[in-house]
C-alpha cells in the first residue's frame, strides 16, 4: 500500500537541510507519496526508513519471469483491478500442456507447432509463450527424457508439472538454467519443494485442494522456507468458482494489501472445461480475469489467432490508442501514375488497409492523417478527420509531387466529406473507395 | 497456526433494474412467455457477494430478407430458412433462443427499399412463428429508422417489443412509438459512460419508465474495439452498482452483427495461414467476444451461429451454478 506523505515524512531526519534540492522534508516527502521523486535523492536517510519505504513501495503483485533469452517473459506486477483504472500491465503467457506418456513424436509435433507459431496484427506479433510438460507417467526417469527432448525442439519457457520431488528434481537437472516454473507444491510435498525451487533458484507453483486458506497456509510456508517467486493456483476448476476464485486473490493483493497472496496466478483453461469450446471460453475468461500463466491442452492456429487478439486489445493501455506515424505510404512500387488513397493514423485501420493494399500486389500510395490514433468513423465524429485534416496532409506530405494525377480516394464511410475536401483541394479530383477494406483490391482494379 | 483468509466483498448499494421483455396473452400481448433480465447486485457472475436473480440471455438475429452480405460460414449454417423470416425465427426458438432480435434492413438484397407495410407484415409473420419475446431493430439511419419501427410498434401493440435502435438523433420518435403502443427500447450511445446516462435521462424524461429500458453501450467485436465496449460496460456496471440510478439499466450487446462482420470471420482465402480454418476461426471470434462480453456486464447477447448459441448457453449455465 502506498503511504501518504504525512508517513513518509515521520521516516525521514526531519532537520529540513535542503540536500534532496526541496526547501523541507516534507516537502521531500509529498514528492516522494506523489512518486515525483526519488528516495535516494536524500543522501541522510536511515537504513531503517529506507526498508520501510522501499516495503511500502513494491508492487502489490510480484514480478515474476519465467524462461531465459528472447522468448523469456514476465508476468504480475499488476496494479488495478479494471482495465481501465490504469491498464494491465504484463499479459498473461500461454502455455500448452503434453505428457511425458504421449507419443515422442506427436509431442514433437505439437511443440513444433506452438513453437513456430507467430501472427502479426496491428504491427505486433504475437506468439504463444510458454509449454507445460507434465509427469502423467510418474516416473522421473521417464520425465527427464522427455523434458530433454522437448529442450531439444525449443527455446521456449517450461512448466514443469510434478507432484513428485523427484520427477521435478530429474527434470531440472537436465534442464539447466533454463528457469523454468515448478508446478506445484501442495500440502504434501511443499517442503521438499521449497528446497527444491530454493537450491535451483527457480519460481514454484502452488497448489491448494482446499481453497484461499489452505493457498495462504502453504505461500506462508514457502515464504518462510525462503521462496520468493511464487505462483499461485487457488485449486478451482470450475469456472465460475475460478472467476471468484482469481478475483478474490487480485482483491486481497490490491486492496487488502496482502502480500503474502500477491503473487501471479496460474490457470488450467484445458482442465475447466472438456471440449475445445469450453477451453475457448476459459481461456477468454482467464485473460479477462486476472490470470498470469494459462495453461491450455489443444493447440488450432484458428482458436490460437483469436485468443491472442483477445489478450492484445484487454492488454492495451487504454490511454493510449496504438498508432502509427502520419506520412506517405507506399506499396508495391507505386509510380507517378499508381492511385492515392488517404485514411487515419489508427494502427488497426492502417493495418487493415494496408493488408489489402500490399496483397493485393496493386502499385499504390496511402495518406496517413494526423486523427490522433481514432479509426475513421471515430475520428470523423470526434472532428479530427474532416476536411481539413486531410487538406493539410496532403499539403504537409506533398502528396501531389509524388504524383503526376491529382486524386484522392476516400474511405467509403467518410463520402460525406468529398464536397468540403473539393474546396480545401482546389484542383483535385474526389473519389470515394468503398466501405471496408476488403474491397479495396476490387475497387481498385475496376479504377 | 491455520490461516484464515477473509474474502474481500465490496458493499455495493445500487442494483440494476430488472427489464422484461414480451407479454403474454394475459399481460396484453400474444407472447408464449416473458423474459425478464436485469436485478444485479453483484458484478458480473459474483455470486459471493451479491444476486444475480436472471440469468443473462441469448438473442438470435433474424433478418427480414435474405442477408447476401452475411459470412459464407453463416449462410451454409443457416441453409434456406435464410429466405423466410417466420421460419428463420422458429429455427432461432428450435436451436435455443432466448429472444428473438428481428432486424429489417431497410432494403432487399436487390436494393428495393422496405415500405412500412412491408415492416408491419414481417413483424407479424415473426410473432406468430414463434412464442419468444422480440427485439426489433431498424437498417440503423435515424430517418429510416423512425418510419419503419414506427410501423413496427403500430402493427404490434402490446407486444413489449424492444425497438431499436433509440440513439440521440430519433429517441423522441422511438419513444413516443413504445409510449403509445406499449414497448420497451433499447438506448444506443457510443461507448461512453456519459453518453449513456444522458439518453437515459432523455428517455425517462419522455416518461418511458426505466423498467422498459434496455442499453446499447455499443459493441466493438474481438479485434476491433472490443477492449473499449468491455470497459465501458465495466465502468458502467460500476457506476450502477455505486448508486448512479441513470445507469442501471440491462445492457444488450449485438455480438453477432460486429463479430461476423469483420475480415476474420468472413474471409477464407488469401489471409495467412496462421489464422487457421476459417469456420473454427468464425465461430471463435463469437464467442470469445460474447464471453468477454458477458463477463464486463452483458445481460443479453444477440449471437448469429448456431454453435455459439450452444457454447454461450452452456458458458452461462456453469457461471450462474453456484
Ligand atoms: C472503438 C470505438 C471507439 C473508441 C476509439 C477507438 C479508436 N482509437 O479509434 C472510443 C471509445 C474512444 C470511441 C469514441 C468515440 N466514438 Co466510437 N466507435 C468505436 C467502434 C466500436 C469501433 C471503431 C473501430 O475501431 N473500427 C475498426 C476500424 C479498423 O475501422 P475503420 O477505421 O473505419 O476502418 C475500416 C474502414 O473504414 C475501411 N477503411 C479505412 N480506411 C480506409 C481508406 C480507404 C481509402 C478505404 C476505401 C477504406 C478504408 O477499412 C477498415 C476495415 O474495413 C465504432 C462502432 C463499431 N462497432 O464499428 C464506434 C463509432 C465509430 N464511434 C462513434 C462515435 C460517435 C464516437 C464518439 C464521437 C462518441 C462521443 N461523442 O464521445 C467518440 C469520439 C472520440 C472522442 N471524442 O474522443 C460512432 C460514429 C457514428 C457516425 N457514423 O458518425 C460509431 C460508429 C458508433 C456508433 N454506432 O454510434 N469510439
Ligand atoms: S535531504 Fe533529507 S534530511 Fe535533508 S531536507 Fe531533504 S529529506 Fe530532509
Amino acid at each position: 500500500m502506498a503511504l501518504s506523505g504525512l508517513q513518509i515524512y515521520k521516516l525521514l531526519p526531519k532537520t529540513n537541510c535542503k540536500d534532496c534540492g526541496y526547501p523541507t522534508c516534507l516537502a521531500f516527502a509529498m514528492k516522494l507519496a506523489a512518486k515525483q521523486a526519488s528516495l535516494d535523492d536524500c543522501p541522510h536517510v536511515s537504513a531503517e526508513a529506507k526498508e520501510a519505504l522501499s516495503a511500502a513501495s513494491a508492487p502489490p503483485i510480484r514480478l515474476v519471469k519465467v524462461g531465459t533469452g528472447a522468448r523469456e517473459f514476465q508476468v504480475g506486477n499488476e496494479t488495478v483491478m479494471f482495465r481501465h483504472e490504469k491498464t494491465f500491465f504484463h499479459h498473461p503467457g500461454l502455455a500448452l500442456r503434453v505428457k511425458d506418456t504421449e507419443d515422442a513424436g506427436a509431442v514433437a509435433e505439437k511443440v513444433k507447432m506452438v513453437n513456430d507459431y507467430s501472427v502479426e496484427r496491428v504491427g505486433i506479433e504475437m506468439t504463444f509463450n510458454a509449454i507445460a510438460i507434465e509427469n502423467a507417467s510418474g516416473d522421473p526417469g521417464t520425465y527427464a527424457d522427455a523434458v530433454k527432448a522437448v529442450r531439444s525442439q525449443t527455446a521456449l519457457p517450461f512448466v514443469l508439472m510434478s507432484d513428485d520431488v523427484d520427477a521435478l528434481k530429474a527434470a531440472l537437472d537436465v534442464e539447466g538454467d533454463h528457469k523454468p516454473v515448478l508446478y506445484a507444491a501442495t500440502v504434501d510435498n511443499w517442503e521438499a519443494m521449497a528446497g527444491l525451487a530454493k537450491g535451483k533458484q527457480v519460481s514454484l507453483a502452488v497448489r491448494s485442494q482446499d481453497g484461499l486458506d489452505e493457498l495462504a497456509d502453504l505461500a506462508t510456508k514457502l515464504g518462510d522456507a525462503g521462496v520468493e517467486a511464487l505462483v499461485l493456483d487457488p485449486g478451482s476448476r470450475d469456472l465460475g468458482e475460478s472467476l471468484a476464485q482469481v478475483t478474490q486473490l487480485r482483491r486481497l493483493a490490491l486492496k487488502k494489501n496482502l502480500r503474502l497472496l500477491g503473487h501471479p496466478i496460474i490457470a488450467f483453461a484445458g482442465e475447466v472445461a472438456d471440449t475445445e469450446e469450453g477451453e475457448i471460453v476459459a481461456t477468454t475468461q482467464f485473460i479477462a480475469k486476472y490470470a498470469g500463466i494459462i495453461v491450455m491442452d489443444r493447440f488450432d492456429p484458428a482458436v490460437a489467432y483469436p485468443l491472442l487478439t483477445l489478450r492484445l486489445n484487454i492488454y492495451t493501455d487504454p490511454q493510449k490508442p496504438i498508432s502509427v506515424d502520419p506520412g506517405i505510404y507506399d506499396f508495391n512500387n507505386p509510380t507517378a501514375d499508381s492511385p492515392l488513397m488517404t485514411t487515419t493514423n489508427f494502427s488497426l485501420t492502417y493495418f487493415s488497409v494496408a493488408g489489402e493494399l500490399d496483397g493485393s500486389g496493386i502499385p499504390s500510395w496511402l495518406l496517413i492523417c494526423d486523427a490522433e490514433g481514432m479509426s475513421v468513423l471515430t475520428a470523423w465524429a470526434a472532428g479530427k478527420f474532416d476536411a481539413e485534416t486531410i487538406a493539410k496532409a496532403v499539403k504537409t506530405f506533398n502528396a501531389g509531387d509524388k504524383l503526376s494525377h491529382k486524386k484522392i480516394i476516400l474511405p467509403g464511410h467518410v463520402a460525406v466529406l468529398s464536397g468540403e475536401l473539393e474546396e480545401e483541394l482546389p484542383g483535385w479530383e474526389i473519389l470515394v473507395g468503398p466501405r471496408e477494406a476488403v474491397d479495396l483490391p476490387a475497387y481498385l482494379k475496376q479504377l | 497456526m491455520p490461516v484464515t483468509v477473509e474474502i474481500p466483498k465490496e458493499r455495493w448499494t445500487g442494483s440494476i433494474r430488472e427489464v422484461t421483455l414480451g407479454a403474454t396473452a394475459e399481460q396484453g400481448g400474444t407472447r408464449a412467455k416473458t423474459v425478464t433480465v436485469g436485478g444485479e447486485t453483484t458484478l458480473p457472475f459474483l455470486h459471493f457477494e451479491g444476486e444475480m436473480p436472471h440469468t443473462p440471455i441469448v438473442g438470435i438475429e433474424v433478418q427480414d430478407s435474405y442477408p447476401a452480405d452475411w459470412s459464407p460460414v453463416l449462410l451454409a449454417a443457416w441453409g434456406d430458412v435464410l429466405n423466410d423470416p417466420a421460419a428463420w425465427a422458429k429455427k432461432a426458438e428450435e436451436i435455443g433462443a432466448d429472444v428473438i432480435m428481428l432486424k429489417v434492413r431497410g432494403a432487399d438484397a436487390d436494393g428495393n427499399a422496405t415500405s412500412p407495410e412491408q415492416a408491419a407484415a414481417v413483424i407479424q409473420s415473426v410473432l406468430q412463428a414463434t412464442g419468444l419475446p422480440i427485439i426489433v431493430r431498424g437498417p440503423g439511419q435515424a430517418e429510416l429508422d423512425n418510419k419503419l419501427l414506427v410501423a413496427v410498434a403500430e402493427a404490434a401493440p402490446g407486444e413489449r417489443l424492444a425497438l431499436g435502435l433509440c440513439e440521440d438523433k430519433n429517441y423522441r420518435t422511438i419513444v413516443a412509438a413504445a409510449l403509445a403502443h406499449d414497448h420497451l427500447v433499447v438506448a444506443s450511445s457510443p461507448i461512453d459512460v456519459n453518453l449513456a446516462k444522458q439518453l437515459n435521462i432523455l428517455i425517462s424524461d419522455m416518461r418511458l419508465p426505466l423498467e422498459r429500458v434496455l442499453m446499447d453501450p455499443t459493441t466493438g467485436a474481438l479485434g476491433y474495439g472490443i477492449e473499449y465496449s468491455y470497459s465501458v460496460m465495466e465502468r458502467l456496471r460500476v457506476a450502477a452498482l455505486t448508486g448512479d440510478g441513470m445507469t442501471q439499466q440491462p445492457m444488450v450487446c449485438f455480438v453477432g452483427e460486429e463479430s461476423w462482420r469483420q475480415k476474420e470471420s468472413r474471409t477464407a482465402e488469401g489471409v495467412p495461414a496462421e489464422w487457421g480454418d476459417i469456420e473454427k476461426r468464425g465461430i471463435t471470434w463469437e464467442i470469445a467476444t460474447a464471453t468477454a462480453l458477458l463477463e464486463s456486464g452483458a445481460d443479453i447477447v444477440v449471437l448469429r451461429h448456431p454453435e455459439t448459441v450452444d457454447v454461450v448457453h452452456e458458458t452461462i449455465s456453469k457461471l450462474m451454478a453456484h
